[in-house]
């Protein structure tokens, strides 16, 4: 039916939640930095000084946690509220539906790629060299935004029936602040539940992240495997779900 | 051969509206009828529109001309029956739909372009005609949110003249132009029916779908009440409510 040109479409979505957020904003990008200076600050006071533990470089530590988790709360948050925010374009543009979550994660990107800057930039100050398992990083961050992408999808769909989705989300982030090794090392976790973690692509990639910058050390074959099986099965059950869905959106929005 | 058709057609929606919190579906499993929350937006209509026809659309509010662009449209699908639509469609349902207010008229157009299908290439070609069409050039950098709303409907039919559909859907929205962009925006519908495109055309004002239309339809409570000329349906949709 719609046999526009699904880059350009992409690409001025894109453009549009960009533009429209930081043109709201006085100190612009410098938000995109501020915010985990602030968080890894408050995390380095409360786990050095009130709780002391052995991690050595604890502020690189927690922002190897910070920064995936961050933009993982973010694009899936917004990307959930995704299709209720444009539901006028929706209703009235014979636009591909998919196009809308996925433009609003990907929106949340370009935020991700200073806030990656940052994170070298702390990398290297604390004494860790480049070294050649940063070719690792790529791979793994496309994961995160495949993984990211599939669960936008699935809750976008969702919140258009049933409203309270969005509030399910906020509560599940909360949650994976906990449940993902952030301000805390993997190590300390019982064997047992190990295998559960690996499983979760944002801990996954937390634990790919310090092994490839922290560790130099290319991240185990079975957690690459583990990340990339559930943000590809992630992806495919939300492209299924939405394709389901998207028939009632007209009728709900 | 049609470029539109409708066979036995019909749109039901739901009383709620369809929004619906956690509370009301765990509600509704409980309910034992359900029959009642239903009303239908269209009921078994058929229709037929050929190429380079214009087909013009009266009737009250919540008589279903909404529902019927937006099936066209495929912005939904019918409950009942079945729709084939041959041809690129672009449709102005509404003013302004798919604009953001906090961007300029030039991004706008742009976002307008794509969401309408159109190229990155063939958007870059016609963005000076665009432009100059929709006669605001000096207020093209300035946030749509300052515009009014002939300067919106500009900008919007600028755009959707320039996506060279084989279907425009106009809703409407023309009331808000001045009358020489209305003259202007007369003209070229007229040149586009020439070039032997199909007019689908939503109005309360009988002059333009006089002038526009080859054909009407008068839909009432989701039914064809009327269809024929346009002179003869627009006498018979007078009478009985002026």
């Amino acid at each position: 039916m719609w046999n526009g040109d699904y880059t350009f479409l992409l690409s001025n979505l894109i453009q549009k939640d960009f533009k429209v957020r930081y043109r709201n904003m006085s100190l612009g990008v410098l938000w995109s930095l501020l915010n985990p200076l602030v968080t890894m600050t408050a995390l380095t006071f409360v786990f050095t000084i009130i709780f002391p533990n052995p991690t050595r470089s604890f502020p690189v530590f927690v922002l190897c946690g910070l920064v995936p988790y961050s933009f993982f709360a973010m694009a899936w948050g917004s990307g959930t509220g995704s299709l209720i925010e444009n539901s006028g374009m929706i209703k009235r543009v014979p636009v591909p539906r998919e196009v809308v979550p996925i433009a609003t994660v990907l929106g949340n990107c370009l935020h991700l790629v200073i806030q990656i800057g940052l994170l070298l930039a702390f990398v290297l100050a604390f004494g860790h060299g480049v070294n050649r398992y940063w070719l690792w990083m790529p791979v793994v961050w496309a994961m995160e935004i495949i993984f990211v992408c599939g669960l936008a999808l699935i809750t976008s769909a969702v919140n258009v029936y049933v409203r309270d989705m969005r509030y399910i989300v906020e509560s599940i982030n909360t949650v994976l602040f906990w449940m993902v090794p952030i301000f805390y090392d993997f190590d300390r976790v019982p064997q047992r539940f190990r295998e559960l973690y690996e499983f979760n692509p944002v801990a996954a990639l937390v634990l790919a992240l310090r092994d490839i910058l922290l560790k130099d050390m290319a991240p185990p074959p079975a957690l690459l495997v583990k990340l990339t099986l559930a943000s590809f099965a992630t992806l495919l059950a939300g492209v299924l779900l939405f394709r389901k869905l998207k028939k009632g959106f007209y009728d709900y929005l | 051969m049609a470029v539109i058709e409708f066979e036995s057609v019909s749109k039901r929606f739901m009383h709620s509206g369809g929004a619906k919190l956690l509370r009301a579906h765990v509600e509704e499993r409980f309910r034992r009828q359900r029959q009642h929350e239903v009303f239908y937006a269209l009921k078994d209509v058929s229709l037929e529109v050929g190429r380079s026809e214009s087909l013009g659309v009266i009737g009250g509010n919540g008589a279903g001309k909404s529902t019927l662009l937006s099936l066209v449209a495929g912005l939904c699908a019918p409950s009942e029956g079945s729709i084939t639509v041959r041809g690129r469609v672009a449709a102005l349902l509404e003013l302004g739909s798919g604009f953001h207010p906090d961007l300029t008229g030039a991004e706008n157009l742009r976002l307008n372009a794509s969401l309408l299908g159109l190229s990155r290439r063939r958007t870059d070609e016609a963005f000076e005609s665009i432009v100059d069409f929709s006669e605001i050039r000096n207020f093209i950098q300035d946030p749509i949110r300052t515009y009014s709303s002939g300067m919106i409907l500009r900008l919007g039919f600028s755009v959707a003249i320039h996506v060279d559909p084989d279907i425009l859907i106009i809703d409407e929205v023309l009331a808000v132009g001045d009358q020489r962009f209305q003259a202007k925006c007369f003209d070229r519908i007229l040149q586009f029916k020439q070039a032997g495109k199909t007019l689908l055309f939503v109005s309360h004002g009988p002059e333009l779908i006089r002038k526009l239309c080859d054909r009407a339809i008068w839909l009432d409570h989701g039914k064809v009440r009327m269809a024929g000329p346009p002179d003869q349906v627009l006498e018979a949709y007078a009478g009985p409510t002026g």
